[in-house]
């Protein structure tokens, strides 16, 4: 076989790069012109990253000389660690409890009624869509700063979620048990119980660990903007310059959402296999 | 079947419920005693609640804005009208477009970013086992501190800014796509690349030949994933000074300009559902164009 056999096979694959596929070609260009843009928009020069680093030196050289670490506040870190754990743990909690009902509510098999299960999903779309940060500081507004206001945005969040989650598990749930409960002529409350509550439980509950994992990641952040928690001392000592102790805080941070992925990951998967 | 087999069944299927229901009991135990632990550490009683619930419903009245029906389409000078509660539209606007551009340079950046990082983080196609580990360690570390973090430090570094910002959900969006991009060259089909060693290719070829061409669509779906995420990250990672809307919104919210709160925060909420169904179109587009 010469080459031109072998072009001839398949033609196509042996032209240039924009004449095999125009459109993905443009797609390039444009990313690339618009990237370029981008680039000028901000002004984002080396050397303004450059200079920007070398600020940054002396607070990296501050990061690893600890110094005085006996006398740190060991007692408000470790409570702020605790108290980032009860937010998530807390809001996840109360946030499951309420999104099994909805979660039936919205649920196609149970209730027939197009409307209320449009209006349920349509209200969790607008809780989803603001982000948990915004829900912190408003909540922060009303009820002052602290742990509080922060399980209350992880709640709100989570219902957003967990709500639209839950009411999915429940519409893929297996019809053939609920009708089978149904032609005995068993009561609403009674399907739930016994047709579909057996299906989507291991579903609920393993989800609800996922974002109790991921909450905790939120809710080191919530302290940024006054929310209590372990962000809260982070930003403290992150304003006050005592880097030392801010990267302490960070390698606690990383070890604590490592130590919680593995554990819930673990009893996930000891779930979802029974 | 006689009775002593059934007798032995039976006694059998009661130890297994009771240690179930021994289970049970003790999860629900561990539920119970967490949930009292958590609610003294962070101070959450019933009465709190109970105060602060009319507070919350005071504010969020004071933020709605006070839309009178017969003026809605006035101008921007009578109380009451869109207009009126949109008096900053132009500033508005600019800040979104600013948070978008935000959104989609750190995503780039930190798609390039990743991919360079990906070929030496997955198992199969890595040149060596140490580099896989260090790699590995170094994407866990950068998507493990929260971007806002990143931000609050490069906002000491550069000073206030979309700088600082821009390089703080660069820096996560490494991390997070580094690890999906590494988990889906795992799963590629490595026989392209023998076929490109036999024929004397080096590495770079086998991962430019054997690995991108297949694995481009998935890819490709999961920066635009990233995307909506960064968007969202960057409507709120202004609250530490780090540029976009959100240092806007973060302002009005200090300043109590309570109008304005909420024409920002329906705008955002407005973009980010927008950019979530544009791109998810485009996902669906991408995987079925590409993926066959």
């Amino acid at each position: 076989m010469t080459e031109k056999d072998v072009i001839s096979l398949c033609p196509k694959a042996f032209q240039p790069f924009w004449r095999r596929s125009p459109i993905v070609f443009i797609g390039y260009i444009i990313a690339i012109l618009y990237f370029l843009f981008c680039l000028h928009y901000f002004d984002f020069t080396l050397g303004k990253i450059f200079s920007g680093l070398s600020n940054m030196k002396p607070i990296l050289v501050a990061m690893f000389t600890w110094s005085d670490f006996f006398n740190w506040n060991f007692n408000s870190i470790f409570t702020g660690l605790a108290q980032t754990l009860g937010m998530a743990f807390l809001g996840t909690f109360l946030a499951s409890l309420v999104c099994i009902p909805i979660s039936f509510l919205a649920s196609r098999q149970i209730f027939k009624l197009g409307l209320i299960r449009f209006l349920i999903k349509r209200f969790l779309d607008i809780i989803r869509g603001v982000d948990i940060l915004i829900w912190a500081i408003i909540y922060v507004r009303a009820f002052g700063l602290g742990p509080f206001a922060g399980l209350l945005s992880i709640f709100t969040v989570d219902v957003g979620t967990l709500g639209k989650l839950f009411s999915e598990a429940a519409d893929n749930a297996d019809t053939r048990q609920i009708e089978g409960m149904q032609s005995t002529g068993a009561s609403k409350i009674s399907v739930i119980r016994y047709g579909l509550i057996p299906q989507i439980f291991p579903i609920f509950i393993s989800q609800s660990l996922y974002f109790f994992e991921s909450n905790t990641r939120s809710a080191v952040i919530l302290g940024v903007v006054g929310a209590g928690g372990i962000g809260l001392q982070l930003t403290e000592r992150m304003k006050a310059q005592y880097w030392d102790q801010t990267l302490f805080i960070i390698i606690l941070i990383l070890i604590m959402v490592a130590i919680i992925d593995s554990v819930s990951r673990s009893i996930r998967k000891k779930i979802i296999d029974g | 079947m006689n009775d002593t087999l059934l007798k032995k069944h039976f006694n059998l299927y009661s130890e297994q419920l009771k240690s179930r229901r021994l289970w049970n009991i003790l999860i629900f135990t561990i539920f119970v005693l967490s949930f009292f632990i958590s609610s003294s550490i962070i101070d959450f009683n019933l009465s709190k609640i109970i105060e602060g619930f009319p507070r919350l419903g005071d504010y969020i009245v004071k933020i709605l804005p006070n839309i009178d029906y017969n003026l809605i389409f006035e101008n921007s000078k009578t109380e009451g009208s869109i207009k009126y509660w949109y008096f900053n539209f132009k500033k508005y606007a600019a800040l979104l477009y600013e948070t978008f551009n935000m959104a989609i340079l750190s995503t780039l950046m930190g798609f390039i970013f990743a991919l360079l990082l990906s070929f030496l983080s997955a198992k199969n196609i890595t040149p060596n086992i140490y580099s896989y580990h260090l790699v590995k360690r170094f994407l866990e570390f950068l998507r493990g501190v929260p971007e806002i973090i990143f931000a609050i430090l490069f906002v000491w570094a550069l000073g206030v800014g979309p700088l600082a910002g821009i390089i703080a959900i660069t820096i996560h969006t490494t991390g997070a796509l580094g690890k999906l991009f590494s988990e889906v060259h795992e799963n590629a089909d490595l026989k392209t690349c023998e076929a490109i060693r036999s024929h004397g290719g080096n590495w770079a070829s086998e991962m430019r030949y054997g690995i991108i061409p297949k694995v481009l669509p998935n890819i490709i779906s999961y920066a635009l994933l990233r995307f909506e995420i960064n968007i969202r990250a960057s409507t709120v990672i202004g609250f530490v000074g780090a540029g976009g809307i959100g240092q806007e919104l973060y302002l009005v919210i200090n300043f109590n300009y309570y109008e304005e709160v909420s024409a920002i925060i329906l705008l955002i909420v407005l973009t980010v559902i927008t950019i979530d169904i544009l791109s998810g179109r485009i996902r669906q587009k991408v995987i079925g164009e590409m993926g066959d």
